[in-house]
């Protein structure tokens, strides 16, 4: 039985069994490839994305548990770099090699949709469970009090 | 004594190297530029593509693995070439001895080597295609070369004239490409040395950035590889009638690492590998442990042959008559390169000819590995080298992209294989363990008189280009001699092989010998209590890019004053790469766990191609080595690696970042790497406050709360 569900505002259905983690439903079956796969368990964040606005690790999240949610992926944020994050993230250089990031953005994200201007301990709660093995994190740390700053700006 | 690394590797590549008089276009690049432009594409030289169009293709012969290369190659280029950064598209190059590194002697991305081996390759490059557009540009309108000057992508002639790179390019490719050009007086750079914005990071920041893992090939089927727990066994017989039951399951081919279960998806394939039942031949590696590995190096450092590195002196004369004499032993573990992006590869292995597509640091390794491996003439392997997510060092290996292909050819189809982080955590080519011997004896102004240093660990050169045993592995010198003033000193290396696979981990042997001499040189000054500071200065003579760096990082460091309450702070001194670097860690440590503070680095690189960049190695590579100084250690038991994840592999997270202070020391000298020293310099940075900490010496990383107990 196909699970539906929303993918960065667009209903979908996934044929993949209802025990597939949602990571290899979004990259393999529907075909978007920007959130990674970095350990399979639960410990380093690349595969974050957003189920009904929540972060969550999607290796750890099997597709039948998103039947009639809103997932969103690193590519809801925009595909023209036009979201604060995204803008901070390129005016600070934050990626190395990149493959993190993704993951990154949406942690990142979500904590910005809860808070408006977080301190250093909130920025690092909520981002602890993203390792970078090219340890950008102090321009991570910066660029997401950029980010915040622009957000309240605009509102 | 300047230790050739590339003499070396040239003798002994497959590739072969060297100098490369004239080129030819491989075909791939072509292929790969007409997805990008439109109209015919001109290749002046190896370096500089332009379209009728005038869409500028600069290639970057290095693989982009978050070093920056995707920029600072083409930065050098369109230096010369006169031409904005803003306007150009990037290929990696596909292999071809005209991309061969010239320090390596091989097409590889590794060893800190990518702006030294291009810094004048490169503008050269530039220079000479910017030469063939002015001269065809002078042609057209008869009128002497002279006359003509190059500028943001135009040529502009006298009377107003002037013609897009575009226009001219098809005349300028046919020119002959001048032997002599004439580069920029590094003063009128307009591009290098400034920081610049990454050329790679929006695609970085969306999604799009392509990565092995991202691979799709038409008809494409996924792969996953059961290979034996130990590393080197074989399979002796398999079941696969469960697996081939699973849903999804195409195929289960043996190849010679293992069993591969092959599926219309990932997932597929990963499942039914669970179910796999394999009878392995575990071969001799099955009795590995790492306590009797530990205990073979001692053995070894003990009985078997030295080879020598460096002699001055007579250092054992002068030890056997000192008064005053200190001793100690350093112990490195096994480590692990865990880049983000776990091993994969797609090839394509139809009709006698290979494709193969994914993240790898050695083009032409690849092309060479795959084509024994298949029988095929390396002719008719085509590479494409996506972005790599981390590489280390451990992507210089080609075990996994020869996997790859032989999937593909035992299926017929085009194949993602794509490794599992437990498959990479326990099949590593781990960094070695190693011992460091040392001893010195002072003088009656407590300076050292003589010094022996004794490097006992495995040869990566040896496993890896066949590097003949009892001859020096020069890469394992690398920063074994300090550079400080001893009359009498002995530096020896002893070769033990502990039967475990090896590779090159960033940073190399720098790592392992400067945790030795920086505790070593921070033990004789504690012996002579003297400030450890104060000590190395007074013994760095007449070097004043090393006694600049010291002095530089003390002074940021705010060495002369006492560091905040319950605060300690350590130093360290090194070059490697041509970089002199200088660290000073401040820690606290509390219940023998160390919490890091804030590091100051300070680093002479020479010029610099974006400084940005080099900011972000320097941050890059003091997390990369705290991690290691931290948690890291590869242990075995039964031959099996115990950790297999980033739980039991715990690399650094964002609440142990400290503040990381960089000053780059503004110079005209040639450059220098910075993708590794800091590395191999802050694990005796924070070792050395340890002691300052806590009056306790750690003598053996990591400087977990056990180590440091036990010390
Ligand atoms: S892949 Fe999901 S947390 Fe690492
Ligand atoms: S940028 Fe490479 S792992 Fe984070």
């Amino acid at each position: 039985m196909p699970t539906n569900f929303s993918l960065n505002g667009k209903i979908v259905s996934a044929k993949s069994a209802g025990d597939t983690p949602l990571l290899w439903v979004i990259r393999d079956e529907l075909g978007l490839n920007g959130t990674k796969f970095g350990c399979g368990i639960g410990q380093c964040g690349a595969c974050t994305v957003h189920v009904n606005g929540a972060p969550v690790r999607s290796c750890q999240t099997p597709l039948s548990t998103v039947e009639g949610k809103k997932v969103a992926t690193v590519e809801s944020l925009s595909t023209n770099n036009s979201h604060p994050l995204q803008k901070a993230w390129i005016a600070h250089e934050v990626p190395q090699c990149g493959y993190c990031q993704s993951g990154q953005l949406m942690s990142a994200a979500a904590l910005l949709t809860s808070k408006q201007n977080p301190t250093d301990a909130e920025i690092q709660e909520a981002m602890d469970g993203n390792l970078c093995r090219c340890g950008t994190y102090n321009r991570i740390r910066a660029a997401i009090k950029t980010a915040a700053t622009e957000m309240r700006n605009q509102a | 004594m300047k230790l050739s690394r590339r003499e070396f590797l040239i003798n002994t590549t497959v590739a072969g190297g060297g100098l490369v008089l004239g080129f030819h276009v491989p075909e791939l690049i072509k292929a790969v530029e007409k997805t990008l432009v439109a109209g015919t594409v001109h290749t002046p030289n190896a370096w500089v593509h332009i379209a009728d169009d005038n869409t500028v293709t600069l290639i970057s012969a290095r693989s982009e693995m978050g070093q920056g290369v995707y920029t600072s190659m083409p930065m050098l280029i369109a230096e010369e070439l006169n031409i904005d950064l803003a306007k150009i598209k990037v290929v990696i190059a596909p292999p071809d001895p005209v991309y061969t590194n010239a320090l390596l002697g091989a097409q590889i991305t590794g060893g800190s080597t990518s702006v030294r081996d291009g810094w004048e390759k490169l503008r050269i490059g530039g220079a000479q295609v910017r030469t063939m557009l002015v001269t065809a540009a002078a042609n057209e309108w008869k009128v002497d070369a002279s006359q003509c000057r190059a500028e943001n992508g135009e040529v502009f002639g006298p009377g107003g004239r002037k013609a897009t790179y575009g226009h001219l390019a098809e005349a300028a490719a046919k020119l002959p490409v001048p032997k002599d050009v004439v580069l920029k007086d590094p003063k009128d750079f307009r591009i290098v040395g400034k920081p610049v914005h990454r050329l790679d990071t929006p695609s970085k920041v969306n999604g799009t950035a392509e990565y092995g893992i991202d691979v799709k090939l038409p008809g494409m089927v996924f792969a996953s590889l059961e290979q034996c727990p130990v590393i080197g066994g074989k399979v002796k017989s398999f079941n696969a009638a469960k697996a081939q039951a699973m849903p999804g399951v195409i195929d289960v081919v043996e190849i010679s690492d293992g069993v591969a279960v092959v599926a219309s998806s990932y997932w597929q394939a990963r499942k039914a590998r669970e179910v796999l039942s394999i009878q392995w031949d575990e071969g001799p590696g099955a009795k590995l442990d790492t306590a009797s590995m530990m205990a073979g190096i001692h053995a070894a450092a003990a009985t078997a042959k030295v080879i020598s590195i460096k002699k001055t002196g007579d250092a054992a004369a002068v030890l056997a008559g000192a008064t005053k004499t200190v001793k100690a032993e350093y112990e490195l573990p096994y480590l692990a390169h865990a880049t983000m992006e776990p091993m994969n590869f797609t090839a394509d292995f139809r009709g006698g000819k290979c494709l193969l597509i994914g993240p790898t640091q050695f083009q032409q390794g690849a092309q060479g590995a795959v084509a024994a491996a298949l029988g095929i003439k390396p002719e008719d392997i085509t590479l494409k080298t996506t972005f790599l997510g981390g590489g280390f060092g451990r992507r210089l290996e080609l075990d996994f992209i020869v996997q790859a292909a032989q999937i593909s050819r035992a299926v017929g189809k085009p194949v993602k294989l794509l490794w599992t982080r437990e498959d990479d955590m326990g099949h590593d080519y781990y960094r070695p363990m190693a011992l460091h011997r040392m001893a010195a004896a002072l003088g009656a102004d407590n300076k050292p008189t003589a010094l022996t240093f004794q490097l006992t660990s495995q040869s990566v050169t040896q496993r890896a280009f066949g590097l003949a045993k009892d001859t020096l592995d020069p890469f394992m010198a690398e920063a074994a001699v300090a550079p400080y003033a001893i009359p009498n000193a002995t530096h020896d290396l002893v070769i033990h092989d502990t039967g475990l696979r090896v590779g090159y981990w960033r940073s190399v042997s720098h790592a392992l010998n400067a945790f030795a001499n920086e505790s070593f040189i921070d033990e004789l000054a504690a012996v002579a209590k003297q400030d450890p500071y104060a000590y190395r200065l007074s013994l760095l003579g007449s070097q004043p890019r090393f006694a600049n760096v010291l002095k530089l990082a003390a002074e940021k460091a705010g060495w002369g004053s006492a560091p905040p309450a319950g605060r300690s702070r350590g130093i360290a001194l090194m070059e490697g790469y041509d970089t002199y670097m200088a660290q000073v860690a401040e820690i606290s440590v509390e219940k023998n766990l160390i919490k890091v503070h804030r590091i100051v680095v300070v680093a002479d690189l020479g010029r610099m191609v974006n400084p940005d960049t080099v900011e972000a190695q320097i941050h890059s590579s003091v997390v990369f080595g705290l991690s290691a100084t931290l948690h890291d250690q590869i242990t075995l038991k039964n031959g099996r690696v115990e950790q297999t994840n980033f739980h039991d592999y715990p690399v650094l997270r964002l609440h142990e970042t400290p503040p990381i202070d960089v000053v780059l020391v503004a110079s005209t000298e040639k450059p220098g790497g910075i993708g590794e020293p800091a590395t191999a310099l802050v694990g005796p940075a924070v070792a050395n406050a340890v002691f300052a900490a806590t009056g306790k010496r750690v003598r053996k990383l990591p400087l977990t709360p056990e180590n440091i107990a036990r010390a």
